[in-house]
C-alpha cells in the first residue's frame, strides 16, 4: 500500500439557497475516492458553512493515485427526500506524486454543476503520504512529471532527449449506454466527466510506464486529446516526448535559480523526497495485477479506410546523403540515424529546441487518412485505433526519409469526427538533429566540441537543405546560403516548428492564414468516406497555393508553426491553415506574383491584368514597409524588381512519398508552370486574386503570430491578456457556391482578428501571440470558429532603436553550455545576461562571439558599445542576484497574496500560515495568469508544479433564460477559467503557461431550448517571480534558509 | 447569414469605462452601438458597426453576470468567476453605485416600496433618466437601506463597509436612507429649489447630531433614527416663548451677540419674538412624526429670517441650533 492520501474539508462560502423557505442551506460533503467515501457532519442552515472536518484517510495503491481524480460532492441535507446535489470538484491528485512539485494542495475551489455552473465554492486541504516502494514491476508511474510546454522548461536542461510516447484509451461514452437512455442527462454528463476525468489519468500513467522504461524522467510536450466518437466510444489520447530533465542548480550553471532546492537528480525515482515513509519496506507484495489492462480498443473496428496522399512541402524526394557536404557532415549524419533508427517513431512534440539541437530542416511532412467508425460486430476483431495512428506514424516517417531526415519535429496529431466519417491527421517538420542528445553520458562534452560536429553556424544552419540537390526528382530551386555562402538553401521553408531563437532574421514576422471552404454532396458511409478522400488533396493543394501566394505578398520567405486544419461537415469540408511568415536572411527574397492573362490580345484584358499587377506589387511594397523587411543588400541579384526575372521566379514543389497509394498520381505539383505566375483565366481565377488582396494588415500599433514568440519583437513589457473567443455562423442560404463560401469563412476569420484589434487597443503596442484557430462543423448549416490566445504588449521604442541588441542576444543564448532555452530573449532577460556575462569572464567562448559577428548585420558601432556597456551592467545584475536563492521564504511573506498586479510568489517554501491566512481570510482572490505561451514576459519561472488537465461539461434546459448560447457559452467559459485559476491557487501557483483548449464542442438544440458545451483545457501550473521582484529581493534580503524549501 | 454565436472572453476581465457607463445608463445594446459609433469608435483601429456591436455584446453580457456579484461588493472580492484588478473592482462598483442627483431628488423621503417603484416610470419621464437606470438606482437605494437598517455603528461607516463605496458616496447614501427612515417630506412646491448635495448635507448634520448615534455609537439601530429622548427634552425649551423674562433675556442675549454684525439686525430685532417662536415650536413638535416629515417645510415656511441666531449656553439648544444653523445655512444657499 504504497500511499496515504488526507482530505479535509475545512468550509465552504456563497452557497446556493438550496431551501426556499428558509433561504438557506443544510450542507455536507461526500469526499470519495476510488470506492471509498466519507462524509462530513451537516452544517445546518448557513450559506457559508463551516465544516472544519477531521482528516479522511485513503490508504491506496500509487496506481490508483495516478488515475484517480479526488471527488468532493456537496450536498444539501434533506430530511424526508432525497439530499439534493449541489455540485462537484474533482480534484486531480498527480501534481502531489512528484518529487519536486506542491506538497499540498489547498484552497477555495468552485463547487461546479453541469446544469447550474458554479454555486459556491469549498475550501479543501489535500495530501499525500507516498511510502517508497521498490518494486520493479510496478504500475505506477509516480514522479515522471508532465509538461504541456513545447520547449524544454524554464530550470530545465535536458539531459537526454528519448523521444516519442503515445498511448490511447478507450471507453463506452456513457452518453450513449442504454442506462443513459433513462438516466437524466445531467447524470449521464456526470458520468462522462467522471469517466474521462480517470481516462485521462490512467492515459497519463501508461505514458509514465512507458517514459520510465525508457529511462526518462519527464514528458514534455504532452498533447492528450479526446475523440468523442459517439455511439463506437470515447477515445483518449496522448503523444509526447520522453525526455530525462535535470534541474538546474546555480553551481552548475551561470543561471541562478531561486527554486533549486539541492539538486535533486533522484528525478525518477517513484516516491517524493520529502514524504518518504520509513514503512517503506514490506510494501512491495500489493502488485498482482498484469501491466496491461484491457484498454485498447476492442470496440473499434475499422472496415474502411482511405489513406490520403500527403504531401511534402518544400521538399523534394530523395533518400540518398548529399553528396556534397563535407565528410564531417555525412559522419554525423550517420550517428544520427543510428541512434535514431534504434527508435520506431524519431517523432518530438517539441517546438522549440535549446541550441544545436536542429541542425536542418527540410520540410513540412503531413499525412490524413479518412477512416469509417463503426460499432464493432466482432469484438475479437484486433484491428484497433493503435493500427490507424501507427499507419499514419508510418507514414510520416516515410516522408520525412524522402527529405533525407531521419526525424520529424513539431509533431502533432489530431482528428476530425463527422457522424461515421474520422479523419485522422498528423503532421510535423522532418529535421536532421544533432546526435548528441540522443545518447547517454554524452552531454558533458564542452560546447567547443559541439562545434566541431557542426560546420554550419546556426543563424542558418536549419535553413540548408539536408536532402541530395543532385538527386531531386522535381526541380527546385536551390541557391547557397545566403549567409556563409557554403551551403545550398532552398527558396522558402515550411515548417511546424517555433523560429529558431537564433536564426538570423529580417523585419518583423505576421500571421499568415489561408481559408477555404469546399462543398460536398451530403452521402453516407463509405460513399461519404471516398468523396472527403478525394477532396483532401485538392484541399490541401489550393491552401498550401494560398499561404504560398500570401507569403509572397508579405515579401517573406519561411512559415514557422504552420497547421493545417481539415474539419468535415455533412455538406462541406473546412480548412485552415494558420501559420507565422517570417524573413529568412539565409533564404534567397521572395520574388513577386506576376498577373497573366489568358488572352494576351485582348486590350481590356491586358488593361485589367495591368491594374491587378499594379494593385499586387503596391501590396508588396506597402508590406515590405509594415513589416519592415529590409533585408540585408548584399542579395542584388535577386531583390530588385518585385516581378522577378523568370528564372528566379520561386516555385512551389511537392512531391507525394513513395508511400502513397494510386490516388497520389494525381499531378499535385505546379509541374512546368510556374507557381507565381496568377494566371488570370476564369472568374475562379479574379476570386482568388481579390481574395489574396483583402485580407486587411492588422491596424497601426498591433502584430499577430501563431508562435511562441513575435519574430522581430523582442522587449516585451509585463502586461498580458489572455483570451478565448468562439464564434458560430449560421449559413441561411442552401444553395452557396464554393466562392461564397470562401468568402464567408474568409470573412468571418478577418472579422475575428478585427474584434481582437479593437477590444484590445488599450494595450497598443501590442502583439497577438500563440493565435490559435480551430475551425468545426457542428451542424449542417453551421461553422464554428475557437481561438485563443495572449495579447502581449512591448516596447515600442526599443525595437526601432535597438535592433543591433538582438544579434547579440543571440550569439549569447547560442553559446550556452546548457541545454536551456534562451527562448524569450529579453522577456527573460535576465537568463540571457547571466549567460552573457559568463561569456564575458568565462574566456574560452568569447571568440565564438566574434565568430558569429562576422555572419551577423550589426549595427553601428555606437550601438556595439552600448550593448556592451549593458552587458557589464547586467554582469554586476547578475551578481547581485546571487543571493536570491536564500531569500525565497522571507520574500514570499513580505509579499502579501493580495497584491494583484504584483502577484504573490507563493512558494513551495512559503508558510503555512500564510496559506491558511489566504484560504480562511479570503479576503482576496490571489491573481492567476494565463497564457499558451510557455513563458511570461518580465518574469521568472522558478517551480512548475504540474500539469492541468481539465474537462467540463455544461448543459442547460433554460437557453432562452440564459441569454441565448452566446450567454450560455460566456458564462461557461468564465467558469472554465476560473476553475482552472482555482486549481492553480491551489497548488500553490501564480500562473498557468501553455495554456490550450483543446476542445470546445457545442450542440445546441434552440427549439427545445437546450444546449450543451464540453470543453478540455490543459496547461502547465507555474510560480513565477517577477524580474523587478528578484532585483529588489537580491538588494534587500541576504539572509537564511535555502533548507526550508523542502521543509514542507 | 446569420451570427449564431459570439464571445470574447478574457482570463483579465475586459471593459470600457465608457460602455459600462452606456449600459449603467440604461441603453439598449443597439442604442449604446449607435452613441459609441457617433462617438467615434469607428475611427479607431478600422472598426466597423460589426466589431463594436460584437464587443457591445460581449461587455454588456459581462456586466450582466457580475451584476449579481455587484449586489453584494464584498463578494466581488472574493468570487472566482471573474479575474478584476482590484481598482477596476472599485470602479465597478462606485460607478453601479452612483447615481443622478435628478432622480434621487425625487424619490427622497419617500418609502422605498414597491408603489414607489411603480411610480419610475413618471420620474424618468420627468427627470430624463431612462427607466432602467432608475430602476437600478431605486433598488440600489432599497438594498442599501435593507442592510443597514438594522445595523449597529455608525451609518456611514456601516455603508462604507457592507458596499466599499468612497467616503462621498457612502455619505451620500447614508442621507439617502436616512431620509427614507424618517420620510422626511422634500417633494413640497417650496423645497423644489433644494438640490440632493443641499438636502444631503442637512441630512449628515442631523446624523450627527440628533440621532442617538451621535451621542452613544455603541447603541443599536442608532444612526438611522432620531434620539427619542432628546426630541422630548426639546420641548422644554417652550420656555424660550411662554416665559417673558427668558424671551427678554433670550431676546438681549442674541442681539447682543450680533449688533453690528449683519444687516438685517434692526429687521431681526423687531421680529424676534416671532422668530424665536416659529423655531421653538418645530423644536418643540418633533416628538410627533408627522411633524418630522414636515420638518424642512416648516424650516422654510416658519423661519422667514434668513440670519442666525447665537445660541445660549444651554446644552440642548445648542445642539438643535448648531444643526438648524448649518442647515439654514445650506438652504439659502448662504
Amino acid at each position: 500500500m504504497p500511499g496515504k492520501l488526507k482530505a479535509k474539508i475545512v468550509a465552504g462560502r456563497h452557497l446556493p439557497v438550496m431551501d426556499r423557505a428558509s433561504d438557506l442551506t443544510d450542507a455536507f460533503v461526500e469526499v470519495k475516492f476510488g470506492n471509498t467515501t466519507f462524509k462530513t457532519d451537516v452544517f445546518p442552515k448557513s450559506l457559508n458553512p463551516q465544516w472544519n472536518s477531521e482528516w479522511f484517510k485513503f490508504e491506496v495503491d500509487d496506481e490508483d493515485l495516478q488515475d484517480e481524480p479526488l471527488q468532493i460532492t456537496v450536498l444539501d441535507h434533506d430530511t424526508y427526500s432525497a439530499n439534493d446535489a449541489i455540485g462537484k470538484v474533482y480534484i486531480d491528485i498527480d501534481p502531489l506524486l512528484y518529487s519536486e512539485a506542491a506538497s499540498v494542495i489547498s484552497g477555495w475551489f468552485p463547487i461546479y454543476d453541469t446544469i447550474h455552473g458554479i454555486r459556491g465554492e469549498i475550501n479543501v486541504l489535500v495530501k499525500v503520504e507516498l511510502f517508497n516502494d521498490l518494486n520493479r514491476f510496478r504500475q505506477s508511474s509516480c514522479g515522471v512529471k508532465f509538461f504541456c510546454t513545447t520547449s524544454i522548461p524554464k530550470g530545465y536542461r535536458a539531459a537526454i532527449v528519448h523521444g516519442f510516447v503515445e498511448e490511447l484509451v478507450v471507453n463506452e461514452d456513457p452518453e450513449y449506454q442504454w442506462i443513459d437512455r433513462i438516466r437524466t442527462p445531467r447524470a449521464s454528463n456526470e458520468a462522462r466527466q467522471r469517466l474521462i476525468f480517470l481516462m485521462s489519468g490512467e492515459l497519463q500513467r501508461k505514458i509514465g510506464l512507458k517514459v520510465l522504461e525508457m529511462g526518462g524522467n519527464a514528458v514534455v510536450g504532452y498533447l492528450q486529446c479526446f475523440d468523442l466518437e459517439g455511439e463506437s466510444g470515447l477515445v483518449v489520447r496522448a503523444i509526447g516526448t520522453a525526455c530525462t530533465l535535470e534541474k538546474l542548480s546555480s553551481g552548475s550553471s551561470t543561471h541562478t535559480h531561486p527554486n533549486t532546492a539541492p539538486a535533486s537528480n533522484a528525478c525518477n525515482s517513484p516516491s517524493k523526497d520529502g514524504k518518504e515513509s520509513p514503512l517503506a519496506h514490506g510494501c512491495r507484495s500489493t502488485h498482482n495485477s498484469p501491466v496491461h489492462s484491457a484498454c485498447s480498443s476492442q470496440r473499434l473496428s475499422q472496415n474502411f479506410s482511405v489513406s490520403v496522399p500527403t504531401l511534402i512541402f518544400t521538399g523534394m524526394g530523395s533518400g540518398s546523403m548529399g553528396k556534397d557536404a563535407g565528410p564531417l557532415k555525412t559522419l554525423l549524419r550517420q550517428q544520427t540515424q543510428t541512434a535514431l533508427e534504434q527508435r520506431e517513431f524519431p517523432f518530438f512534440t517539441l517546438t522549440s529546441f535549446p541550441s544545436g539541437f536542429l541542425l536542418h530542416v527540410g520540410g513540412v511532412v503531413s499525412a490524413r487518412s479518412v477512416k469509417l467508425l463503426d460499432r464493432i460486430h466482432n469484438p475479437d476483431e484486433p484491428e484497433t485505433r493503435d493500427a490507424w495512428w501507427e499507419e499514419i506514424r508510418q507514414e510520416i516517417k516515410s516522408h520525412a526519409k524522402a527529405l533525407g531526415c531521419h526525424a520529424v519535429v513539431g509533431y502533432s496529431e489530431n482528428t476530425n469526427i463527422c457522424e461515421e466519417v474520422c479523419i485522422l491527421s498528423a503532421s510535423g517538420t522532418a529535421a536532421i538533429l544533432n546526435p548528441r542528445y540522443m545518447r547517454e553520458g554524452c552531454l558533458d562534452i564542452a560546447g567547443s566540441d559541439h562545434r566541431f560536429e557542426d560546420p554550419s553556424p546556426s543563424s542558418c544552419g536549419f535553413c540548408h537543405i539536408p536532402y541530395d540537390e543532385l538527386n531531386m526528382p522535381f526541380p527546385a530551386q536551390l541557391t547557397y546560403c545566403f549567409h556563409c555562402r557554403r551551403q545550398k538553401v532552398p527558396d522558402v521553408l515550411f515548417t511546424t516548428i517555433d523560429l529558431p531563437s537564433d536564426a538570423a532574421i529580417a523585419g518583423k514576422g505576421c500571421f499568415i492564414q489561408a481559408r477555404l471552404c469546399r462543398l460536398k454532396k451530403k452521402a453516407q458511409g463509405e460513399v461519404n468516406a471516398t468523396a472527403i478522400s478525394n477532396l483532401l488533396p485538392f484541399m490541401e493543394y489550393e491552401l498550401h497555393t494560398q499561404l504560398m501566394n500570401k507569403l509572397k505578398l508579405r515579401s517573406m520567405n519561411a512559415l514557422f508553426g504552420l497547421s493545417i486544419q481539415i474539419s468535415v461537415g455533412e455538406n462541406m469540408l473546412l480548412g485552415l491553415a494558420s501559420a507565422t511568415g517570417v524573413y529568412l536572411t539565409a533564404l534567397p527574397a521572395p520574388g513577386g506574383i506576376q498577373i497573366a492573362g489568358k488572352t494576351p490580345g485582348d486590350l481590356n484584358n491586358e488593361q485589367h491584368i495591368m491594374n491587378i499587377q499594379k494593385r499586387i506589387n503596391d501590396t508588396i511594397a506597402k508590406n515590405k514597409e509594415l513589416y519592415e523587411v529590409n533585408p540585408p543588400e548584399l542579395t542584388e541579384e535577386v531583390v530588385g524588381s518585385p516581378i522577378p526575372e523568370p528564372r528566379h521566379r520561386s516555385r512551389l514543389f511537392r512531391s507525394h512519398s513513395e508511400s502513397s497509394d494510386e490516388l497520389s498520381e494525381l499531378d499535385l505539383s505546379h509541374g512546368k508552370k510556374d507557381a507565381f505566375v496568377l494566371e488570370v483565366d476564369d472568374t475562379d481565377a479574379v476570386e482568388d486574386i481579390h481574395s489574396l488582396l483583402t485580407d486587411a494588415p492588422p491596424p497601426k500599433g498591433f502584430h499577430s503570430c501563431n508562435t511562441e514568440t513575435m519574430p522581430g519583437i523582442y522587449n516585451w513589457t509585463s502586461a498580458l491578456q489572455m483570451f478565448t473567443s468562439v464564434r458560430v455562423l449560421r449559413l441561411s442560404n442552401a444553395n452557396l457556391t464554393n466562392q461564397a463560401l470562401n468568402k464567408i469563412f474568409t470573412d468571418l476569420c478577418e472579422n475575428l482578428l478585427k474584434s481582437f484589434y479593437f477590444k484590445l487597443r488599450s494595450m497598443v503596442p501590442c502583439c497577438l501571440s500563440h493565435l490559435n484557430f480551430s475551425v468545426a462543423v457542428p451542424e449542417e448549416e453551421l461553422i464554428q470558429v475557437a481561438v485563443t490566445a495572449v495579447a502581449m504588449t512591448f516596447d515600442k521604442d526599443q525595437t526601432q532603436e535597438k535592433p543591433a541588441e538582438k544579434p547579440i542576444m543571440k550569439g549569447c543564448s547560442e553559446g550556452e553550455e546548457q541545454l536551456q532555452f534562451p527562448l524569450e530573449l529579453c522577456a527573460d532577460s535576465s537568463s540571457v545576461n547571466s549567460q552573457s556575462s559568463s561569456r564575458i569572464s568565462g574566456v574560452p567562448e568569447s571568440s565564438s562571439l566574434s565568430t558569429r559577428a562576422a555572419s551577423v548585420d550589426y549595427g553601428s558601432f555606437a550601438d556595439r558599445c552600448s550593448t556592451w556597456l549593458e552587458l557589464l551592467r547586467l554582469k554586476a545584475h547578475t551578481i547581485r542576484r546571487g543571493s536570491v536563492k536564500t531569500s525565497r521564504r522571507t520574500q514570499s511573506l513580505a509579499h502579501s497574496v493580495s497584491s494583484l498586479e504584483h502577484s504573490s510568489p507563493i512558494t513551495e517554501g512559503r508558510s503555512r500560515l500564510l496559506r491558511s491566512s489566504r484560504s480562511f481570510g479570503g479576503s482576496s482572490v490571489s491573481v492567476v495568469k494565463m497564457t499558451p505561451l510557455s513563458f511570461l514576459p518580465g518574469t521568472r519561472i522558478v517551480k512548475y508544479l504540474g500539469i492541468i488537465n481539465m474537462f467540463f461539461i455544461r448543459e442547460t434546459t433554460s437557453l432562452r433564460e440564459e441569454g441565448g448560447v452566446s450567454g450560455f457559452l460566456h458564462s461557461f467559459v468564465a467558469e472554465v477559467f476560473a476553475m482552472v485559476r482555482a486549481h492553480v491557487a491551489a497548488l500553490g501557483g501564480n500562473a498557468v503557461v501553455s495554456y490550450s483548449m483543446k476542445d470546445c464542442v457545442l450542440m445546441e438544440n434552440p427549439n427545445k431550448n437546450q444546449c450543451q458545451c464540453l470543453i478540455n483545457v490543459s496547461g502547465d501550473a507555474v510560480i513565477y517571480i517577477r524580474e523587478t521582484d528578484l532585483e529588489a529581493i537580491a538588494s534587500t534580503v541576504g539572509l537564511s534558509s535555502t533548507n526550508s524549501d523542502g521543509a514542507t | 447569414m446569420a451570427v449564431e454565436l459570439d464571445v470574447f472572453v478574457g482570463n483579465t476581465i475586459i471593459m470600457s469605462e465608457e460602455v459600462y457607463q452606456l449600459w449603467l445608463d440604461g441603453y439598449t445594446v443597439n442604442d449604446a452601438v449607435k452613441v459609441r459609433m457617433d462617438g467615434g469608435a469607428l475611427d479607431e483601429f478600422e472598426a466597423n458597426a460589426d466589431v463594436v456591436q460584437s464587443d457591445t455584446m460581449d461587455q454588456y453580457r459581462t456586466f450582466q453576470m457580475c451584476e449579481r456579484l455587484l449586489h453584494s461588493p464584498t463578494k466581488l472580492a472574493n468570487q472566482l468567476l471573474f479575474q478584476i484588478p482590484p481598482h477596476r473592482q472599485a470602479t465597478l462598483i462606485e460607478r453601479y453605485y452612483a447615481f443622478d442627483d435628478g432622480f434621487v431628488r425625487e424619490v427622497l423621503g419617500k418609502k422605498l416600496s414597491k408603489g414607489t417603484k411603480k411610480d419610475l416610470d413618471d420620474i424618468s419621464a420627468k427627470t430624463g433618466v431612462m427607466l432602467k437606470s432608475c430602476r437600478r438606482q431605486f433598488d440600489n437605494f432599497k438594498r442599501v437601506f435593507k442592510v443597514v437598517e438594522e445595523l449597529k455603528g455608525p451609518l456611514v461607516e456601516n455603508i462604507r463597509q457592507h458596499f466599499l463605496l468612497s467616503d462621498k458616496l457612502a455619505r451620500d447614501y447614508a442621507a439617502i436612507v436616512f431620509f427614507a427612515n424618517n420620510r422626511f417630506e422634500t417633494g413640497k412646491r417650496k423645497l423644489q429649489y433644494l438640490t440632493f448635495q443641499d438636502l444631503a448635507f442637512c441630512a449628515g448634520q442631523l446624523i450627527n447630531n440628533w440621532t442617538v448615534g451621535a451621542v452613544d455609537n455603541m447603541v443599536e439601530d442608532m444612526d438611522v433614527d432620531l434620539d427619542k429622548e432628546f426630541l422630548q427634552e426639546l420641548k422644554e425649551l417652550k420656555v424660550l416663548i411662554t416665559d417673558k423674562d427668558l424671551l427678554d433675556q433670550h431676546k438681549s442675549l442674541v442681539c447682543t451677540a450680533l449688533r453690528g454684525k449683519t444687516k438685517a439686525f434692526n429687521e431681526m430685532e423687531a421680529n424676534f419674538k416671532n422668530l424665536s417662536r416659529g423655531l421653538v415650536n418645530i423644536a418643540t413638535k418633533l416628538t410627533n412624526t408627522k411633524d418630522v416629515r414636515d420638518f424642512f417645510i416648516d424650516l422654510v415656511e416658519k423661519v422667514s429670517c434668513p440670519e442666525n441666531f447665537l445660541s445660549f449656553h444651554f446644552v440642548v439648544w445648542d445642539r438643535y441650533m448648531g444643526v438648524i444653523k448649518s442647515c439654514i445655512f445650506k438652504m439659502y444657499h448662504d
